[in-house]
């Protein structure tokens, strides 16, 4: 498996779009507004409705697009700079779609002896994207962590909120591979 | 009002301030300078960096005397070993994450960190300097953002959300990770910033600097295919001082000229003579609109490329209302490529214009739109700021401080003290009511007139009714783009409810005071600077022996030999111009 390239199923994995992954930045302004009136109309005389429509997007459709941030802006009569100042202030605001798995590599300074390096890299080649991105087609998302207190067990990769102890790139890409399925 | 007075002392010395005071203020008032970074004066204080920590006896924590205010009883200490070695750690720490570079950067020796540093002695990195890798946003062509010199302080967010309306800036994450950018990852050309430059002007480090184009200038006078001409704004002449150590509102006009001339430019201009020409027009629009068609009223100045754009940006409803007159800087350019080429029978193509202006945005102006190379070239191929210009002269070897004074190259150079206002808020509209009343009545306004007080001074608004004749002419002055809202309602407001507008006349300028407080200008504006700077303007206005533009010999001379008369068909051409809609976000 390691070292096939693109040509494994995970470089497949980046061609496949499916239309439920379709970016919701792609709606026309028109259906946004539409999309948008309903979580306005709900908190619009509500202190601090910013957060709680922005929050029920998040809730909703996993992150907040540009447009539609946009669009909010003009509905609550708010400055599309202090909008983002709010999502950009809490990390439970996305402002790109999310993987539906998510993977975190500890880069803590054990698991990085242990080989963090290593399983980074099969991970960015398999997949294809980089830290901090999604790939293509929605399924993963791939970040950091500085150190998940489970040294004792580096190199640690955390899949979904499971921390996978004493990590091999080949064991990781066959966890990722099941997820695929 | 809360005019109880509070008493507390400070360093042993009692003081007396009324209630709302904060300490920093209260301790400059008993000649005790406490340091600060994040605050400015145009500015709120928001307490950020830390570095105006005073101690107040019986409490154990220290305060920050931008933001607290003076207390009753409060026995203060602004210096004693344990502050100043706090101080000396909270800069420290600023430095850990700030790149070491004083010596390739665009603040250089003016810098309010580096300053800071040197003042407290720090000699050595004790912190481990990280500084993370940030790119540079070059994308404006006007100013230049390199966020790894930001020391978080907010002013440019301040500036730029509260003084200028704009929101091209936020104040974006938090933590390590805060930046202060425009949202959404756009670069800042995709953003609704206006090139005003204030932010620049207020950032305390070299983290906003105007683009350097002194190379380019530098090409074009080594260039012997090149005839290089000038030209220098009015507010240029009372701030370049500053940079060579003179008071603020010394009138340099003439060393200018000299140190131009030494520079190699061959023709010597001043955009005060262009500025007699945008009154021209303009006033010529204004009696037009005023006296055959009030439905077209009010008129409103563009002269300022940051407020036109603002208004294209934000205010679309308001193009109708535009004067189509071209702002002083691309009027000059477009007469000396063509007027003065035919007259002096030089090509054109090989003219090299510069601006020297007290402004960011006229970089950008240059390319506004198609107009703007109106005579078959760019009107203006280069501008640069005062700050720039200082540069150059000192580059030069030119001893700016001895050097005698020269006239300005005839016949763009000579100008009326009308001109020159025009570098000041409340200046386009004088000098425009000058020549509209003599265009109304026939007469000049008398000599006690003609200082039209009620436009003057630093008022975010100014509002005034001018007797002209038999009428009364309406006008209004903002500075500041916060400051237009409230005039721009009250006419949408009229409008609406089919009433005559409350203005016949207004003007704006985006920069608070007006180009005087230009982004491009030598750093550390605060009102009291911006109002020395304009009491030299209204002394060089009150020293010119023509005060109104139309009675400027050399305009009189320019429309019988070439343009005809005030927007004749080639006035069109070459001085008029038009504005369109822009969406805010480009992205
Ligand atoms: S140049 Fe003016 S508009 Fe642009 S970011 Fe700076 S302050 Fe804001
Ligand atoms: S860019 Fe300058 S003004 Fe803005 S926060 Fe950073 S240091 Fe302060
Ligand atoms: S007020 Fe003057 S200096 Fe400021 S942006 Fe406008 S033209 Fe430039
Ligand atoms: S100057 Fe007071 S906290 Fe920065």
């Amino acid at each position: 498996m390691v070292g096939e390239g693109s040509d494994s199923v995970f470089g497949k994995i980046l061609t496949i779009m499916t239309s439920e992954t379709l970016d919701q930045g792609q709606m026309s302004c028109e259906e946004i507004r539409k999309n948008i009136q309903k979580y306005v109309d709900k908190w619009r005389n509500v202190e601090g409705s910013l957060i709680m429509v922005l929050h029920d997007i998040q809730e909703d459709i996993g992150y907040v697009p540009r447009e539609w941030a946009m669009e909010i802006g003009k509905a609550l009569d708010i400055k599309l700079a202090r909008i983002y100042e709010v999502l950009t202030f809490y990390h439970y605001f996305k402002l790109k779609p999310q993987g539906k798995h998510s993977i975190h590599v500890c880069t803590g300074t054990a698991c990085h002896i242990k080989g963090a390096p290593a399983i980074l890299e099969i991970l960015k080649t398999q997949l294809g994207f980089n830290v901090g991105e999604t790939t293509a087609d929605r399924l993963f998302n791939l970040d950091v962590v500085r150190c998940v207190g489970a040294c004792g067990l580096a190199p640690a990769v955390v899949i979904d909120g499971e921390v996978n102890g004493k990590s091999t790139p080949e064991k990781i890409i066959e966890k990722v591979k099941s997820l695929q399925s | 009002m809360n005019t109880e007075i509070i008493k507390a002392t400070i360093n042993g010395t009692p003081v007396e301030v009324p209630a709302g005071t904060k300490i920093l203020e209260a301790a400059r008032k008993v000649h005790i300078k406490i340091p600060t970074l994040c605050k400015h004066q145009d500015l709120l204080p928001s307490g950020g960096c830390g570095l105006c920590i005073v101690r107040v006896k019986g409490s154990p924590k220290m305060f920050r005397a931008c933001t607290t205010p003076l207390e009753n009883g409060m026995d203060i200490t602004t210096h004693d070993a344990e502050i100043v070695e706090t101080r000396k750690t909270v800069l420290e720490l600023i430095l850990s994450n700030h790149p070491d570079e004083c010596l390739t950067c665009g603040r250089n020796t003016n810098c309010e960190l580096q300053r800071l540093s040197a003042e407290f002695g720090i000699r050595d990195d004790k912190i481990k300097r990280y500084v993370p890798d940030l790119p540079k946003d070059a994308s404006t062509g006007s100013i230049i953002i390199d966020a790894r010199k930001c020391i978080k302080c907010g002013r440019c967010v301040q500036v730029c959300q509260e003084i200028q309306n704009v929101w091209a800036l936020s104040f974006l994450h938090r933590g390590i990770n805060t930046k202060m950018a425009p949202c959404g990852d756009i670069s800042l050309a995709e953003s609704p910033c206006i090139r005003c430059g204030q932010c620049a002007a207020h950032c305390p480090t070299g983290a906003i600097v105007e683009k350097d184009d002194v190379p380019a200038v530098w090409d074009a006078l080594h260039n012997p295919e090149k005839f290089c001409t000038v030209q220098i704004a009015p507010a240029v002449r009372v701030s370049l001082g500053e940079e060579f150590g003179l008071p603020p509102g010394t009138d340099l006009t003439k060393k200018i000229y000299a140190a131009l001339r030494r520079l190699g430019f061959k023709a010597i201009f001043d955009s005060n003579f262009s500025a007699d020409l945008t009154i021209m027009e303009e006033a010529s629009e204004f009696v037009d609109r005023f006296t055959k068609n009030p439905s077209s009223l009010p008129l409103v100045t563009s002269c300022c490329p940051s407020w036109t754009d603002f208004m294209e940006k934000m205010h679309p409803d308001f193009i109708d209302h535009f004067s189509s007159a071209k702002s002083p800087q691309q009027m000059m350019g477009a007469m000396v490529k063509t007027y003065f080429a035919q007259k002096n029978n030089i090509d054109p193509a090989k003219i090299f214009q510069l601006s020297i202006m007290p402004c960011t945005a006229k970089k950008f102006e240059l390319e506004r739109c198609k107009e703007m190379k109106s005579s078959g070239y760019p009107d203006v191929d280069c501008s640069i700021t005062t700050r720039e210009f200082a540069r150059m002269i000192k580059q030069s070897g030119i001893d700016f401080d001895s050097i005698p004074e020269e006239k300005a190259d005839s016949i763009l150079g000579e100008h009326s003290g009308a001109g020159v206002i025009f570098g000041t808020t409340g200046g386009v509209m004088e000098a425009a009511l000058r020549t509209a009343y003599n265009v109304i009545t026939g007469k000049n306004l008398e000599k006690e007139a003609i200082d039209i007080q009620s436009v003057r001074g630093l008022d975010g608004v100014k509002e005034a009714t001018i007797g002209v004749g038999n009428f009364n002419v309406r006008v209004a002055v903002a500075h500041g783009l916060a400051n237009v809202e409230y005039i721009l309602d009250k006419v949408r407001e009229a409008k609406q409810q089919g009433k005559e507008s409350p203005y016949h006349f207004i003007e704006v300028m985006a920069c608070p005071g007006g180009c005087i407080g230009g982004g491009g200008q030598p750093y550390g504006v605060t009102d009291n600077l911006r109002q020395k700077r304009m009491a030299g303007i209204y002394q060089c206005d009150r020293n010119c022996p023509v005060r109104c533009s139309h009675d400027n010999p050399e305009i009189k001379k320019i429309y019988a030999d070439f343009l005809g008369s005030p927007r004749s068909e080639k006035a069109h051409e070459l001085l008029h111009t038009h504005y369109q809609s822009r969406p805010i976000y480009q992205r």
